[in-house]
Parts: C-alpha cells; sequence; structure tokens
C-alpha cells in the first residue's frame, strides 16, 4: 500500500487538458496550488479556500470541483480540465466563452473560470438545459459583480449555439 | 489556509484500511471525498498526522441492495447516488434530499459516508438515515459493528465511532409499502448549510419527523397518527425540546417556527403520498 511521506515530494500523474503532465507534490499540496504554482496553470484562481466561492472549479474526470477541497495526491490518473482548455485555439474562443463576452457576463473576472468550467461540464452532459437548471449549476458559484443574470442569458445562449453545431446523428 | 503536514496512505483494499487505523488511531483520519475535511484541514481546524484515502478500494465504490436495504459503501460518490435511477423506488426520502445536499460542484467528489462521518448537525444526509432509521456500520481490525443511526450521532460534528473504527457503509432502509416520505428545508440560499431540514416518514400507525439544524445532532420523534391542532400541540412541544439556539443565521424563535411550519408540511405531504 502507497504511503506518501509528508516530508516528501511525490510524484502525481494527470492528464490536463488532454496533455498527460507529471509533477512533484507534497501531500499536503491541493490542486489548486499544484495547478498554480507547480504546473503554473494560472487560470483556475483562488478565492475562499474552503468550497464556498467557487472560483477554484476545474473539471474532473468531466464532473465540476472544487480544486481547493482536493488534495494534488487524490487526482493520480484523473482527467482534469482548466479555463486553458476552453478555447480551442488561442485565437478562437468557445462557444460559452464567446456567449460570456457577448452578455458581458463578467466584469472583474475573477469567478469566471470557475463558472465557466462548471457550465461546461454540465452543458456537456445537459445539451438542453432550463434557467432554473443553470441557476443550479451557477448557486454553486459567488459572483460579486454581475448579479448574475448576464450568466444566466450567456449559458442559455450558449446552450444553444451548442446543440446547432452537434452533430446530427 | 493551508493544510498542516500528514502522510498520506493511498489504501487499496479494505484490510489496508483498516490496519492503518488500528496502526494510526486517533492520529489519523479517512478521507473519502474530502469535501468537509478538506475545508477543516485548510482552516487548521484538524491536523491530522495521516489521511487514509478509501476512494481507490474497488471493494467500496459499489452500492448492493439488501433485502430490506441499499448498502452504500464508503466509496460511492453524491452524484453516484443520485444519478441510480432505481433510488425514488427504493429510498425516495434519499433522492429527494440529495439535491439539496451542497453543490453540484461538491457532490461530484463528497461522499454519503463521508457526511456521515462528519456529523455536521445540520446536514441533510444523517437527518435521512435517522429518519429512516437506518444504520452505520463500522470496521475496526477485531470486530465490525452496526450502530443505528439514531445513536450513531452523540453531538456536534462527534459520533459513536471509536478512533480505530471506520465506516465501511450505512444502510438505508427500503421504502415499506404503505409508507411515505417527505423532506423539505429552509436556507438562507440554495445549496447553504440549512437553517432547519425536516424529513418525514408517515404509515398508518406512526408519523416520524426528523429535524436537522436546531439540536447538536439529527433528531427524530414519533408520534402517532395526529391531525389538527393536536399535530400542532406535538410539532410545538418537540419544536422547544430540541433546544433551539440564537446564532447568526437565525433566532432560537425563528427555528422554533420552523420546525412547527415545515415538519407540518412534510409530513401531510408524507402522509398523502402513502402507498
Amino acid at each position: 500500500m502507497p504511503q506518501l511521506s509528508a516530508k516528501d515530494r511525490h510524484r502525481v500523474s494527470f492528464t490536463l487538458n488532454g496533455k498527460h503532465i507529471s509533477i512533484e507534490v507534497e501531500p499536503r499540496m491541493l490542486l489548486t496550488d499544484a495547478l498554480r504554482h507547480i504546473v503554473g496553470a494560472t487560470g483556475t484562481h483562488v478565492g475562499c479556500e474552503h468550497g464556498v466561492c467557487g472560483a477554484c472549479t476545474v473539471a474532473i474526470d468531466g464532473l465540476p470541483a472544487r480544486a481547493c477541497l482536493t488534495l494534488a495526491v487524490q487526482v493520480e490518473g484523473c482527467d482534469i480540465r482548466t479555463v486553458e482548455g476552453l478555447a480551442p485555439s488561442s485565437d478562437r474562443l468557445s462557444a460559452l466563452q464567446a456567449a460570456f463576452r457577448r452578455h458581458h457576463a463578467l466584469q472583474c473576472g475573477f469567478c469566471t473560470a470557475g463558472i465557466l468550467m462548471s457550465l461546461d461540464a454540465y452543458l456537456s452532459t445537459s445539451p438542453d438545459p432550463s434557467e432554473q437548471d443553470l441557476k443550479e449549476v451557477v448557486g454553486g458559484h459567488l459572483c460579486r459583480c454581475t448579479g448574475y443574470a448576464p450568466i444566466i442569458t450567456a449559458a442559455l445562449e450558449a446552450a444553444a449555439t451548442l446543440r446547432q453545431e452537434a452533430p446530427h446523428v | 489556509m493551508k493544510p498542516a503536514a500528514f502522510d498520506f496512505i493511498r489504501a487499496e483494499t479494505v484490510d489496508e484500511i483498516t490496519s492503518a487505523l488500528h496502526e494510526h488511531g486517533g492520529e489519523a483520519r479517512v478521507i473519502a471525498g474530502g469535501q468537509s475535511l478538506v475545508a477543516m484541514l485548510n482552516m487548521r481546524l484538524a491536523k491530522p498526522a495521516v489521511l487514509v484515502d478509501v476512494m481507490r478500494v474497488k471493494a467500496l465504490a459499489t452500492i448492493s441492495v439488501e433485502a430490506n436495504a441499499i448498502v452504500i459503501p464508503a466509496g460511492v460518490r453524491q452524484t453516484a447516488t443520485m444519478a441510480r435511477s432505481s433510488l425514488k423506488d427504493e429510498v425516495p426520502l434519499l433522492a429527494a434530499a440529495l439535491p439539496w445536499v451542497g453543490h453540484l460542484q461538491t457532490r461530484s467528489r463528497g461522499t454519503i459516508c463521508g457526511s456521515v462521518a462528519h456529523a455536521d448537525p445540520s446536514a441533510e444526509i444523517p437527518l435521512c438515515l435517522v429518519a429512516l432509521e437506518g444504520e452505520v456500520r463500522l470496521r475496526a481490525r477485531r470486530k465490525t459493528r452496526r450502530i443505528p443511526a439514531e445513536t450513531f450521532f452523540t453531538g456536534m460534528m462527534a459520533t459513536d465511532k471509536g478512533d480505530n473504527e471506520w465506516i465501511e457503509a450505512v444502510a438505508f432502509p427500503k421504502r415499506r409499502p404503505g409508507t411515505g416520505s417527505a423532506f423539505a428545508e429552509v436556507a438562507r440560499r440554495h445549496g447553504d448549510f440549512a437553517i432547519v431540514a425536516c424529513a418525514a416518514v408517515v404509515d398508518a400507525q406512526r408519523m416520524r419527523l426528523a429535524v436537522a439544524g436546531v439540536a447538536d445532532r439529527p433528531t427524530a420523534r414519533d408520534f402517532p397518527v395526529l391531525e389538527g391542532v393536536a399535530l400542532d400541540d406535538a410539532l410545538n412541544a418537540f419544536a422547544w425540546e430540541l433546544g433551539a439556539g440564537d446564532d447568526v443565521h437565525a433566532t432560537a424563535r425563528y427555528r422554533r417556527d420552523l420546525v412547527r411550519k415545515i415538519g407540518r408540511k412534510v409530513l401531510e405531504e408524507a402522509a398523502s403520498c402513502r402507498s
């Protein structure tokens, strides 16, 4: 049974936005800090650090989750997606990001990375959400700028866009 | 806001969990989804020397069905439990309460047993376990124990679990024919900790109401089938007995009022959906 000692760094391997990566961390390191300080992927933000604000939300194995309530050593072998993985290329936004821009669904932007990751993960499995469904998803995030209404509008529009883009089978 | 240092044991079998806890006892904590524990680690309200990760143990990853109960082991996440399509028929109370547990973003990682182990007095899953008279299945090296939920919770975030024991599973009794159940809670915002949460189970002879968020643990009371003023009086007496206190979220008086009003609502709803 693997026992990772507190004072050493241990190798953790996982997939980050489609790329296999391997880092060395102490057992106590949070996934937020591993992403930001070890990998250098600072798109994931750190707000409250106890699971309330949602700024650090990433997708773990396809489900939105708090990176600040996850130890880096827990994600060995997992598939992690962060806001850096949303845009299809450096000069093109995803449908969800473009809808956020169109509808001014962010002002200071601090909470945005987390909200995008929750909505992106949710829309991938629920392509035709109701406004209430989206309020439930966004309910796991604090935004002190927008009042949430433009976020919901943007998410509804992104869902409609994505439904049109989906391949017809 | 960073955890203190700890060793991390990635257990791969049930026996490895048991022996790790036997060796480290009160110095160790089990980590499953971590949705309560990691917040406690971050705030250094918990400073265990050893964490024992149970999420890689295959034997703990699947819900099983017994004659009268569904058994949810330590590795089953809340999202996975909600996704079980038969849950509405098997344990409709739990199916009704799970959407109120935390947020989508915490249910994706958090486990059913983890919430029971954390024993927050306002938490929905312990409330349902008490309302349904479920049991907690503990394992230690020398013995296993099955404890009725009502005696498992002993106070604010305190349980009957010994230092070298861990929760292997919890068992939720299946819905019996002729019973109805209902759940409701009041919180400032959806996803916040409940100010008061109520769960009711009603059959032809008995009305059972369990309340979270008022006493220091989820607390249930059995009544004969009552209505009208008799039910009001019984609920009022129960509300006072729970010993509500004032805090930043609500006054004691408001909490008693919620027990009377929400308690009545869930009892009536449970009675009306008996089948």
